[in-house]
């Protein structure tokens, strides 16, 4: 970006950072968990864009990531007491990396659409594995579990209140949002995007296509996981539904609504969507789908380029 | 210049077209005409425009600037669909036949129209085979099945049965033998006498000459010459500049 | 010598039967919705998310007909007739306008509405499954067992309404548009076929197809919101593993992986039987992935 541009984004940035830096000492007690939990779909979303904006590989198999990564961080939080958060992070990501791995393998053999069915169909062998393992994941109830302290062991320990988990929940997405934005400027995310671009071509001028495409699926996963495992740490829950392939839609509808290849523009959408998730919950209850899903058709229609998409160009130059 | 037969409208008349793929600029202010019943000639190195221009006027790609003006209507804009029905008929580059469908099939979906009263039908498959004896000997096998020359013959005979004021002819004898390539230029002479006009996009410079009556020569995306096929034909120099033969 | 007579002994002969028959069964009513599918995608390279709740609503119309007037065939057929007008409406409101862009965007719009259209079906219906009795109830004997005529009816019937659309596409000029469209729509266009209409014509079909298959299956099973989810599932994956665009593959494919789905819920629950579909998809993922049922392309 243009050093007048530069500034201009990185101010955006400080003062987004400090109004959410902010946002629990002065919301309510459920808008600063609703805070949190935007930062979390946020990074899913995020996570997301990676392979749908940047590379332009569309994939709904995103619930398998998160997924995974929930109910690693839950074994890690059930299995070793006390519960630790430093092994919730592993086992969680751990767990993810694994699903990424498969889906890696799978995504560079197919194109386009078949991709995009084909990560729809693994999410659901995922949701069907953990739904009816039920000694191991607690089938339909899913596990719960307490929250563990941030703690380095032998040093501190300090359990978490809802303000403490959101300042760590607002670090480490942001920190992931910093690494994803690097990796995307970096020569290694412009050969993503000229994958996106022309597949054929960037294969020609020899780039092992294959190899990148995995790993950006690995990345991907990674931060999706991290995202599972943030959100089993705050809310001390894992369920099946979080794999149903409906969470990976949704995820998708974040990135859409939100503007694809922007990183920024998915965590935008994720907010945007909640909002009006909850806006509209408050009149019609459970039907708030029927409104929100016309707002997000006539969006693809009209708004194609999502809310913030007008900024792909300046942020991924 | 007007149009040979010294009938006053054209039937065709391209103002000023730009066309774009994406954001490549393909056709920077292209004018030609066409009048009722002329052979006109289209010629022109590889990549100049020729192809664009022609799904231009069959409104398969929209200019982004200028008209298509068809028996004095503005037509920019309409889609191909409506454009065959009022007698403008296509013939792409590479044919383009229906592959799964039989040559009856390919026929049909030209005259499988409405008003168009069986006899008549009858009338014009009749017509067309006897132009293309060999359509009417594989008239039930798939169109994938012919060869490279009869798919050329099927494309033409499937145009026909449109029963088109004006066709569209892409590079018809690219990639023909000798022989069907007298064919193609004896089917033009058919097509002119009947009266249909033709738009003749061509690399085979001495049959269009032989063919048309007036020529236009593109040149990077625009039309740089336009003279009666008969001056051309003792012109080389004009040839040699824009066409390198 | 021994083992073998005991391993004889031991195969549920009388299961399997009734479990190839239902596997058939399963397997028709799978191909009527998948042709829905393949056309749409074979016709305008439309990933149909939303076939599955087009099912659904097929399901209801049905269920309120037979309440209303206690006449089944009433009922397949208007619930037929409503959801390919719906399914022609949404694609000329919702489709239409994305046409040319990126087919991720249609895969989305799709999805879209699959929300919406199950959230409706929710809202208006409630979540209480409905049941609709079958039109006719009695069993005809094989061997010792007895298996309902219904069933078989919902097969035969299915085969039929494929045989019908098959025909329909070998013959007649509307036949000839949607084939000469599907293969090239942009000749398709210059030959003065009404392209747009073709693909709305298309659309219907397909949501009308998706709408009987739900009729009549709806007396085997609770018609509720979510019914379509697993069936477009499954769709999908027959779909691909009998090559994208193939009508006679998805068919194969349909009862293939439909008796394998019955055989396998002998020995495993249902929930789990499922995850033979996924395997098979696997499975030809990487071994044949242009689909199982296609010759191996050159």
């Amino acid at each position: 970006m243009s050093k007048g541009t530069d500034r201009l984004y990185w101010a955006g940035f400080s003062l987004i950072l400090a109004l959410l830096i902010v946002a629990p000492l002065v919301l309510p007690e459920f808008w600063q968990r609703f805070v949190t939990e935007i930062l979390i779909w946020g990074l899913l979303a995020m996570s997301s864009d990676i392979l749908i904006g940047y590379t332009g590989m569309v994939s709904f198999g995103h619930s398998a990531f998160f997924g995974l990564g929930m109910y690693g961080a839950a074994a890690a939080l059930i299995s070793v007491k006390p519960p630790n958060i430093w092994l919730a992070l592993g086992y969680g990501l751990i767990g993810s990396a694994g699903v990424a791995l498969f889906v890696a393998y799978f995504s560079t053999r197919l194109r386009d659409i078949y991709f995009a069915i084909t990560t729809l169909i693994f999410s659901q062998i995922f949701y069907v594995i953990i739904f009816t393992w039920t000694e191991v994941t607690g089938g339909e109830n899913g596990l719960t579990f307490s929250r563990p302290a941030l703690a380095i062991p032998g040093l501190f320990s300090l359990p978490f209140t809802t303000d403490t988990l959101h300042w760590f929940v607002l670090g480490v997405v942001t920190a992931s949002y910093l690494m994803m934005r690097r990796i995307t400027q970096s020569p290694f995310g412009m050969v993503l995007q000229s994958i996106r671009e022309n597949e054929a071509r960037t294969r020609a001028i020899g780039y092992a296509v294959e190899r990148y495409k995995m790993v950006a699926v690995m990345l991907s996963g990674l931060f999706a996981g991290l995202a599972g495992v943030l959100y089993a740490v705050q809310n001390r829950f894992a369920a099946p539904d979080f794999v149903y392939f409906l969470v990976s839609g949704e995820t998708v509808i974040f990135n859409v609504m939100g503007g694809i290849g922007t990183l920024v523009g998915p965590i935008a959408g994720a907010a945007f969507y909640l909002l009006l998730r909850e806006a509209f919950s408050r009149f019609l209850t459970e039907y708030y789908l029927i409104p929100v899903g016309i707002i997000f058709i006539a969006m693809i229609i009209f708004m194609p380029q999502g809310l913030l998409g007008f900024l792909r160009r300046r942020l991924n130059q | 210049m007007s149009p040979a037969d010294g009938n006053t409208a054209p039937l065709v008349h391209v103002e000023d077209i730009d066309t774009y793929y994406g954001k490549s600029h393909i056709l920077h202010g292209v004018s030609l005409e066409v009048g009722r019943g002329e052979v006109v000639g289209l010629l022109g190195r590889n990549g100049v425009g020729k192809s664009t221009t022609l799904k231009t006027i069959m409104g398969l790609v929209s200019p982004r600037r200028g008209k298509v003006v068809y028996e004095g209507r503005v037509v920019t804009g309409l889609p191909a669909h409506r454009l065959a029905r009022i007698g403008i008929a296509y013939v792409p580059e590479d044919r383009r036949i229906f592959r799964l469908l039989t040559v009856m099939e390919n026929l049909r979906t030209g005259f499988d129209r409405r008003g168009v009263s069986e006899a008549r039908r009858q009338e014009l498959l009749a017509k067309v085979f006897g132009y293309f004896p060999v359509l009417a000997e594989r008239r039930s096998q798939a169109g994938g099945t012919l060869s490279g020359g009869e798919q050329q013959m099927l494309a033409i005979a499937r145009a026909m049965m449109l029963e088109p004021k004006i066709i569209l002819l892409d590079e018809p004898t690219e990639g023909l033998m000798p022989r069907m390539i007298s064919q193609i230029r004896e089917i033009i002479e058919v097509l002119h006498r009947e009266g249909v006009a033709i738009l003749l996009v061509e690399q085979n410079v001495p049959l269009t000459l032989a063919a048309s009556q007036r020529v236009y020569i593109m040149e990077k995306g625009t039309v740089r010459h336009h003279c009666p096929s008969c001056e051309l034909k003792v012109n080389d120099a004009v040839i040699h500049q824009y066409l390198g033969v | 010598m021994e083992l073998v007579t005991e391993f004889l002994h031991a195969i549920p002969y009388d299961q399997i039967l009734i479990q190839t028959l239902n596997g058939i069964v399963a397997g028709m009513i799978l191909a009527l919705v998948a042709s829905g599918l393949t056309l749409i995608f074979g016709i305008m390279d439309v990933v149909n998310f939303a076939h599955g709740e087009l099912f659904m609503l097929g399901a209801y119309v049905g269920v309120i007909i037979i309440t209303a007037t206690g006449n089944f065939w009433l009922a397949l057929t208007v619930a037929t007739l409503i959801v390919a007008a719906l399914g022609a409406a949404l694609q000329i409101t919702t489709l239409r306008p994305l046409l040319g862009r990126d087919p991720l965007t249609t895969i989305l719009a799709t999805f879209g509405l699959s929300l919406v259209l199950q959230n409706y079906a929710l809202w208006q219906f409630g979540p209480v499954a409905r049941k609709i009795q079958e039109p006719f109830t009695g069993s005809f004997s094989i061997f010792y067992l007895q298996y309902p005529w219904y069933r078989v009816l919902i097969a035969a019937l299915s085969a039929a309404i494929i045989g019908g659309f098959w025909l329909f596409l070998k013959h007649g000029t509307y036949g000839i548009w949607i084939r000469a469209t599907t293969q090239d729509r942009v000749m398709a266009q210059a030959m003065g076929i009404p392209v747009p209409w073709v693909h709305t014509a298309a659309f219907a079909i397909g949501a009308g197809m998706a709408a009987a298959s739900g009729v009549l299956f709806a007396p085997l099973v609770g018609v509720t919101h979510a019914m379509g989810l697993d069936w477009v599932l499954k769709a999908f994956i027959v779909v691909v593993v009998g090559g994208m665009g193939n009508l006679g593959g998805s068919i194969a494919a349909s009862i293939f992986i439909s008796l394998l789905e019955s055989y396998a819920s002998i020995w495993l629950d249902p929930a789990q039987a499922v995850i033979v579909s996924f395997v098979v998809l696997i499975l030809t993922l990487l071994f044949r992935p242009t689909g199982l049922f296609v010759p191996t392309p050159k």
